[in-house]
């Protein structure tokens, strides 16, 4: 497998294992931006009792893993998946798997990964990676943020699998057992209902804390935060969302480009003129995200830091709410056959 | 985003990787393009760093001052917190906590003294002669 296997980069880790598992298969079609969508990844949560160093938790996309199945259970791929206790025993597994030339995905802790500038490398344990092959006992890997492939020795292939803490790995590999033709129309009903489950997440959620009234609801937070919180901590609290919204992995935007992206190909799919009206609505969305990310860093290093900042923050976020929520309430209309 | 507009600023994926950012091209359509970073995530993410080193040396102070063990510190220093600790060690929660006083640190057994300099990556002395 590893003469014939082409590594593509992409923007997030879940999204490029499975466009580069999907496409190994000879299914060209898969695009970074389909398996986004199909697998309904946009997403906006504030979760403010889950603190990461005391720090409430902002997400952008949906929880790690669901993409992944979501969108190979719409194409009707048989997945093969499984997570070890023994280390010694999972290393066994996985080179048998290569043996096989079988392309494997791999989830990993981030916190040990060598070839990740330290600055970068956190207890995160949900990064995915494609074993690929291996040579003169190193691991070949295919890692889907990175530009080119890389390789990893067994004993920090072993590390990175059995990384501890929240969303241990314990081992955890899978890889395409099965791939049946896929059709136009298949992949037109998987759009459709990625679609539908995302309009689902982002409107219909109870609670104040999901979707566009998440959005709302960190809106009224942030401007409070100066006061209660003072400059330093609320700094910290902004910091937090730039983050998680911009950071390697999203594509810019908070996925919001990446989600425009898939509207734009779904248009092509379903030769539609609304859905690709509403792929900009998501493009302006990602714009107004990243002038939200400027505010709060000028906040965040005290160059715009005054009450009256935090309630242009305030403003804008509700702007952002307003907009995603017609533009998914547009898509909950649009008929898509 | 147009992308002509993708920013290229400086930062630490420097001589790593560039990133992949979805942006529009000319013709109107999306694409993707690469970027070497934005200064504005650089912002939070070395105020981020900021923090953490400003806890790590807080960290140290109260290992010199006697009100902390040299296991809290480290635990700094790996960027944990006692839940990580926790389940690389294999203990409770609660034990590892109590091994942060230095009254407790200095009764622990040498194996148990092992499992935590292992984690850190340091030797057993290394661990107990920490003074901050």
């Amino acid at each position: 497998m590893q003469n014939q296997y082409t590594h593509t980069q992409s923007a997030h880790c879940e999204n490029g294992v499975i466009t580069n598992l999907i496409k190994s298969h000879g299914q060209d079609f898969m695009t970074e931006p389909l398996a986004f969508g199909m697998g309904s990844g946009l997403f906006y949560i504030h979760l403010p009792f889950i603190k990461v160093n005391g720090i409430p938790a902002f997400s952008f996309r949906t929880m790690p893993g669901r993409i992944f199945k979501r969108t190979c259970k719409s194409l009707h791929i048989d997945i093969a998946s499984k997570k070890f206790s023994n280390p010694r025993v999972a290393q066994e597994y996985l080179d048998k798997l290569l043996q096989q030339d079988k392309l494997i995905g791999c989830q990993v802790g981030v916190y040990n990964l060598t070839y990740f500038p330290k600055e970068y490398r956190f207890h995160f344990n949900a990064h995915n990676l494609i074993v690929y092959g291996k040579e003169n006992g190193n691991y070949l890997v295919s890692d889907p943020v990175m530009e080119n492939v890389t390789t990893l020795s067994e004993v920090e292939m072993n590390t990175v699998r059995f990384a501890k803490g929240v969303f241990a790995p314990k081992g955890h590999l899978y890889y395409i057992n099965k791939i049946g033709d896929i059709t136009k129309e298949d992949i037109k009903t998987g759009i459709a209902k990625g679609i539908k489950r995302n309009v689902r997440d982002m409107l219909h959620i109870p609670g104040p804390i999901a979707g566009v009234s998440g959005i709302k609801y960190t809106a009224r937070k942030v401007k409070g935060w100066r006061e209660k919180l003072g400059p330093r901590r609320a700094g910290q609290y902004l910091g937090q969302i730039i983050r998680m919204q911009e950071e390697i992995g999203t594509g810019g935007g908070g996925f919001r480009f990446m989600y425009a992206a898939f509207l734009e190909q779904a248009a092509g799919y379903f030769d539609s003129k609304e859905l690709l009206e509403v792929s900009d609505e998501f493009t302006k969305a990602g714009d107004m995200w990243r002038q939200s990310a400027m505010l709060m860093a000028g906040a965040l290093r005290g160059r715009a830091s005054e009450q009256s900042d935090y309630n242009n923050m305030h403003d804008l976020l509700y702007d952002i709410s307003d907009v995603e929520k017609e533009a998914f309430k547009r898509l909950s209309k649009i008929k898509l056959k | 985003m147009k992308k002509g507009e993708i920013p290229q600023d400086k930062s630490t994926l420097e001589n790593f990787t560039d990133e992949v950012i979805y942006a529009k091209g000319e013709d109107g359509k999306y694409d993707t393009g690469l970027s070497t970073g934005w200064s504005v995530k650089s912002e939070a993410l070395d105020s981020a760093w900021e923090d953490i080193n400003g806890e790590l040396e807080e960290a140290r102070k109260d290992v010199m001052n006697g009100t902390k063990s040299p296991i809290f510190y480290f635990m700094k220093k790996e960027l944990m917190d006692e839940a990580i600790l926790a389940s690389y060690v294999g203990f409770m929660k609660f034990r590892v906590k109590r091994h942060f006083k230095p009254s407790v640190f200095k009764r622990i057994k040498n194996s148990t003294l092992e499992k935590y300099a292992s984690v850190f990556n340091i030797s057993i002395d290394e661990l107990k002669l920490f003074k901050g």
